[in-house]
């Protein structure tokens, strides 16, 4: 089986995000950057077919600028076995960058194409559907169980209220979702050998992005906490405050 | 999942710069582990007494045991830098799980490696690397700490092998060990020069440990007593290149190197706590952390830490390029450790009575880092190797 894993780069969910001189960026100095850890499911889940199968070959797959190498490292050193860098801006235009990843997937011969079901920075949700889209082959998005067996995958979701169980005959796209798997750690010796593993990089162009930033702001400040009383007879203002305000009861 | 992590280190001058990526990541699955498998579980461990044994498997798939020691062995083939920055991010979490991986890499495959034959090295060095066996080092004894060529344990060549008898204190890991380092005198009582190593496996009869109890510091790590009564050995057990008191000081400065770093990362663990807290516990209506006592506190630790982190990276290149000095390494654990105890006892100050608990780290790492300024070597002993440097003169 060949397993493609789509990865992003994005800023630690911890670092302290400030907004770039053009206002549409983030200002990348100081931040440390990261595997999009809904990816990293993916990756596991990768790599957890290849060996239960014991063979296949698993291909981590990246669209970006230069430093995208440092995080498909990281993949290397988790254990895939090879990187394909496509080397290219991306936008903000979802299909443009779907489109980049489906023109080098789609004569890749994979078996399995798997991401994250999001990435934690822009929250697009957009790029494993439209690739199946695509290449016209099935998607399921945000799954928590895969299991493979002969030309078909059986997934399921956690749907509002209850589990969805669903299959799909492969080649297929898959968004995988916290409660996949536990992604390993990688490891010192993966580390030392991700150097010596294969990443092509492939000079590439996104069409004109359709769809552009206008301005990027951060969340307004959290205001100050508020003390309704004390002792018991605080009880009542509280139940009040987290009821009609709140509204968390 | 990484970053899910709160704890960032110190890096207020950009030293990261400094590292290669390859570095980086090592020092970044190191502080990951720490987070998910060590720190839910040490407070516990630290208030039963407890090494958390649990954890050996998982430190040794990550590779964690000897980490510096080539690849052919099974070990990771890491550089000085790489391997420091594990010495590092454990101790942030516990000095007593840096302990012990530096028994098992420093004091236990180290000297297999460097003194070890051949098939003693493809014999032991996977089986330490994997963790399936569990090494400890025998040198110090009750009466010859920072005295070791004084040691008074035997080992009597026979026909057939080598027997020996004495005792040894304050070995870390000593009742877990399936194996231990011995260090003993072969030839007269006063001859330092006829101090050999051996391989001793803790099953031989004649050969039993004995946990230390009552400690106030270092819980989470199994301390022992060895007794050797007629332990006979095979001519194998011997390590075959080590020849005089050298041979197990030259283990020490490996495990020197590694402390120096591991106190980096104590006290990194005690700023980042002090830094949190201050920010965060409100007294007179704002924040301790805007107060300049605490302010104060605080630019001193930040200080400290940063002299410490450059003083062990050029150092870990020094010890890459083969010119860490035994006294260059002296210098690094007297200062990083002095600086870790002192920067663990302001943040303890800092966080007030909520510094006493053990839900907090600052006492654990205050406490354990007193047997770590005492251990391989005190901090005294490295002010008079650094004396002989300079002056020439032995003053002890």
């Amino acid at each position: 089986m060949k397993i493609a894993i789509l990865l992003r780069r994005v800023p630690d969910t911890t670092s302290k995000i400030v907004i770039g001189a053009g206002g549409t960026s983030i200002d990348p100095s100081g931040v440390k950057f990261i595997p999009n850890p809904y990816d990293e499911y993916a990756i596991e889940a990768a790599l957890a077919l290849k060996e239960a199968a014991g063979d296949g070959e698993t291909v981590v797959v990246s669209f970006g600028g230069d430093s995208v190498q440092e995080t498909m490292r990281t993949a290397l050193a988790m254990g895939v076995d090879r990187g394909v860098h496509l080397q290219g801006e991306p936008s903000a235009d979802g299909l443009a960058n779907a489109r980049v990843l489906a023109d080098h997937l789609r004569d890749g011969g994979y078996d399995l194409i798997l991401g994250g079901k999001l990435a934690v920075d822009d929250y697009g949700q957009q790029t494993g559907p439209m690739i199946a889209e695509l290449l016209g082959i099935p998607c399921a998005t945000a799954i928590t169980s895969l299991v493979v067996e002969g030309g078909t995958a059986r997934v399921t979701r956690e749907v509002e209220g209850g589990v969805e169980s669903a299959s799909a005959a492969l080649p297929a796209v898959f968004t995988c979702d916290k409660g996949l798997n536990n992604p390993r750690l990688p490891g010192l010796k993966g580390i030392m050998a991700a150097k010596k593993k294969p990443l092509e990089v492939i000079p590439t162009a996104a069409s004109a992005a359709q769809v552009t930033i206008a301005s990027l702001a951060l969340p307004p400040e959290r205001p100050a906490g508020r003390i309704v009383g004390e002792g018991a007879a605080a009880v009542p203002a509280l139940i009040t405050a987290l009821t009609s305000e709140a509204k968390v009861l | 999942m990484a970053g899910s992590s709160e704890y960032t280190g110190v890096d207020f001058y950009d030293v990261d710069a400094l590292l290669s990526e390859e570095e980086r990541a090592v020092r970044d699955t190191v502080r990951q582990w720490v987070d998910d498998a060590l720190m839910p579980v040490i407070g516990d461990c630290y208030i039963e007494g407890r090494f958390p044994k649990e954890l050996i498997p998982g430190m040794a798939e990550l590779g964690l045991f000897g980490a510096n020691l080539p690849e052919e062995y099974g070990c990771a083939g890491l550089n000085n830098v790489a391997y420091g920055l594990i010495m590092q991010e454990l101790e942030r979490g516990d000095s007593g799980i840096r302990s012990f991986a530096s028994v098992q890499g420093a004091l236990v495959m180290y000297p297999i490696f460097a003194f070890g034959s051949e098939e003693q090295k493809k014999h032991w060095l996977p089986r330490l690397a994997s963790g399936e066996e569990i090494g400890c080092f025998g040198l110090t004894e009750p009466d010859f700490g920072s005295n070791p060529g004084g040691m008074i344990t035997t080992a009597r060549e026979t026909a057939d092998g080598w027997v020996l008898n004495g005792t040894k204190m304050w070995i870390t890991n000593g009742s877990q060990a399936t194996v231990s380092i011995i260090w003993a005198k072969t030839g007269d009582i006063d001859d330092q020069k006829s101090i050999r190593g051996f391989i001793v496996p803790t099953n031989t009869p004649g050969f039993t440990a004995k946990d230390q109890k009552g400690k106030l510091s270092l819980r989470a790590s199994d301390t022992s007593e060895l007794h050797m009564q007629d332990v006979h050995l095979p001519k194998e057990a011997l390590l075959p290149n080590s020849a005089g008191l050298k041979s197990p000081l030259m283990c020490l400065t490996q495990a020197r190197y590694g402390i120096a770093w591991g106190g980096v990362g104590a006290a990194m663990a005690c700023f980042d706590e002090a830094r949190r807290y201050a920010a965060n516990r409100i007294m007179f209506d704002k924040p301790i952390a805007a107060t300049q006592i605490q302010q104060e506190r605080l630019a001193e630790m930040m200080t400290e830490i940063t002299k410490a982190q450059l003083l062990v990276l050029q150092l870990g290149r020094l010890k890459d390029q083969g010119k860490a000095t035994p006294a260059r390494v002296s210098m690094a654990k007297r200062n990083n450790v002095h600086i870790a105890c002192e920067c663990a006892r302001e943040a303890r100050r800092l966080l007030g009575g909520n510094g006493i608990l053990i839900e907090y780290h600052s006492m654990r790492h205050m406490a354990n880092l007193e047997s770590v300024y005492t251990y391989e070597g005190t901090h005294d002993m490295h002010s008079l190797i650094l004396g002989q440097e300079i002056t020439g003169i032995a003053a002890y």
